[in-house]
């Protein structure tokens, strides 16, 4: 391993990560072949539906990181900011993917039984408690008044509407940041950072009215007959831990390859001090979410947390606050931690799993329910999807990170300040 | 012998004084401390000075509150004058941790004040320690324990080839107190 110092110099997308992502990748193909062909249809529906979230999530916390740098004008974050750059840039696929899952979970059909009626109907492989239209229609057995009164809002033509747009929107906008930012390699001067500031700021706005929308409609709806107004930030905060750790564990590999020699720990240690941070964060929503109602103890609260708390989820339920709270607290609490890359590198990798088993049980007790055991929750199905979605997001990332003309923004108007950063 | 206690480099530039630094360990002349209107970056490496515990004191201090609170709160309300709040069991941990997070958060920050104040000699109502009162305006002063650190002309001489402003001989070691 060599030393890159210069600017000019591009990543070279080659050897172990390209072989390994693309291994991962056929492990994930396997996996949902094998899931839709052994009959667990419905799992590998809501497995697929879980990563491609997860996905699209980690690539909107690359264009969130970028906005909030520009929008606070940052210069810590300059000389890294070509990695969130490029989840900015691998966003459309994760969003093209996201839309074909939710489609297809649409589109393809099998019997269920209704959750407030208790009929035997046919209904799709996700979405199912809103989603067919036996359970909208008025002196059917099967109808069901509250998601009637929903279905203004939930239905299948409006649903995909709203998704398309926010996805299209937070795409646009992240790839325009990198237009600007490539744009300012070539002409040097401010107009390209203005105009990125304010772009930045239009981001900010779109983004912090509709994420709680995003997730209300592509995982909260799995559960339609509950609510919690907590859930969109709730998964918010979920959506900026797991991008934060994964833009860190990506910037560990780099490092480690050789590039980006002017990341230093101080850089990490911001890092770490915002993973630290909003894995707080993530568990004040958590809990502000599961208190007020277990407090309140009102059934038709409750019955998303009954869910949760049958004994097969049970464990997993409060193993998802040891992953995401107990041991990034414990971890990087201590400043030594954060300026360390082997302890770092440990509590994102903790994080990401564990943001997978926050997303686990947002999706999973709401689709499928529970298995025979708590240990066969988490069967091959889930490991396969995870490492194939892995592997898609990484052969993406650094694909794109590979076509940057050079590894740092080097017109960026704070970039000796981002160089010299320390703290 | 000269009643010298403290020798005092006042720079008006932060780059002179961290020159000064350099040039004063390079004759191996130990340093007292240094005195800085606003942080500079950099000059607890090359100062050889400690991190801070100040992190660990707060963390004991949290600990300290929401153990303290959490025992209170089973003792009320567990043992002494138990209450049937909405049909829970008696000690219903999720409805406590608010107030045992606040607690820890008010222990650990007034526990780090006054560790703060503790440790570097400030109450309300004391003298401050102040080796020179520019220090806090527009001097950038590096303290040099006289007594063993002879001959004082040579150490006045780096300084001042250093680039030092002002050098002061002072007697006393803190010109705050009266």
């Amino acid at each position: 391993m060599e030393t890159h110092n210069s600017f000019n110099e591009q990543f070279e997308f080659s050897g172990k990560a390209k072989t390994y992502s693309l291994i991962a990748i056929a492990v994930g193909v396997l996996a949902i072949a094998l899931g839709f062909l052994t009959g667990a249809v419905e799992r590998t529906f809501a497995n697929l539906l879980l990563m491609g979230y997860y996905f699209t999530c980690v690539c909107i916390a690359g264009v969130f990181f970028c906005a909030l740098q520009y929008a606070a004008q940052a210069g810590w974050s300059a000389s890294l900011l070509r990695v969130p750059q490029a989840f900015a840039k691998v966003l459309p696929y994760a969003a093209v993917i996201l839309i074909l899952i939710i489609g297809a979970g649409l589109y393809f059909t099998h019997p269920i039984l209704t959750e407030e009626t208790h009929q035997h109907i046919t209904g799709p492989y996700l979405y199912k408690e809103w989603a067919s239209k036996a359970v909208t229609t008025p002196g059917t057995d099967a109808y069901d008044a509250i998601i009637k009164g929903k279905s203004g809002y939930l239905n299948i033509p409006f649903f995909f509407a709203r998704l398309a747009f926010y996805l299209i929107a937070y795409s646009i906008l992240g790839l325009l940041l990198v237009k600007y930012s490539n744009n300012e390699d070539e002409l040097g001067g401010m107009f390209n950072y203005k105009k990125s500031f304010n772009l930045a700021c239009a981001f900010l706005v779109v983004f912090g009215f509709t994420v709680p929308l995003f997730a209300f409609d592509a995982i909260m709806s799995l559960d339609a007959h509950w609510f919690s107004t907590m859930f969109g930030w709730y998964n918010f905060a979920a959506l900026w831990v797991s991008g934060l750790s994964v833009i860190t564990l990506v910037l560990i590999y780099l490092r480690k390859q050789g590039y980006f020699a002017w990341i230093t720990e101080n850089h990490l240690h911001n890092m770490g001090q915002l993973i630290f941070g909003f894995s707080i964060f993530w568990t004040y929503l958590w809990f502000a979410q599961f208190l007020l109602i277990y407090y309140a103890n009102i059934p038709e609260e409750a019955a998303y947390f009954y869910k949760r708390w049958e004994p097969e989820f049970q464990p997993w339920f409060w193993f998802n606050l040891v992953m995401n709270f107990v041991a990034p607290f414990l971890i990087l609490m201590a400043r030594d931690s954060k300026r360390s890359v082997g302890v770092l590198k440990t509590a994102c990798i903790i994080l990401v799993l564990g943001h997978w088993l926050d997303y686990f049980m947002m999706v999973m007790p709401g689709t499928v329910g529970p298995q025979s055991h708590w240990y066969t929750e988490i069967g091959w199905i889930e490991a396969g999807v995870f490492i194939g979605f892995a592997g898609l997001f990484t052969f993406l990332v650094l694909g794109a990170l590979s076509k940057f003309k050079s590894l740092v923004p080097k017109n960026h108007p704070f970039l000796q300040e981002s160089l010299h950063h320390h703290i | 012998m000269s009643s010298t206690k403290y020798i005092l480099g006042l720079f008006d530039d932060p780059d002179e004084m961290m020159h000064g630094i350099d040039k004063l360990q390079k004759n191996s002349i130990p340093i007292y401390d240094v005195y800085t209107p606003m942080p500079i970056h950099g000059i607890e490496a090359k100062l050889g000075i400690k991190d801070s515990r100040l992190g660990y004191a707060a963390f004991m201090f949290g600990c300290l509150g929401g153990t303290t609170i959490l025992s209170l709160v089973y003792y009320f309300l567990g043992y002494d004058w138990p209450m049937n709040i909405g049909g829970k069991i008696h000690f219903a941990l999720p409805d406590y941790i608010p107030v045992t997070f606040e607690w820890s958060v008010l222990f650990a920050s007034f526990g780090m004040a006054f560790t703060f104040f503790y440790s570097t000699h400030l109450f309300p109502g004391r003298a401050p320690r102040v080796m020179d009162l520019r220090a806090t305006n527009d001097r950038f002063v590096i303290a040099i324990d006289a007594k063993g650190n002879t001959p004082h002309e040579d150490i006045t001489n780096l300084l001042k080839e250093a680039g030092a402003v002002e050098i002061k001989h002072n007697d006393r070691k803190y010109v705050s107190y009266e």
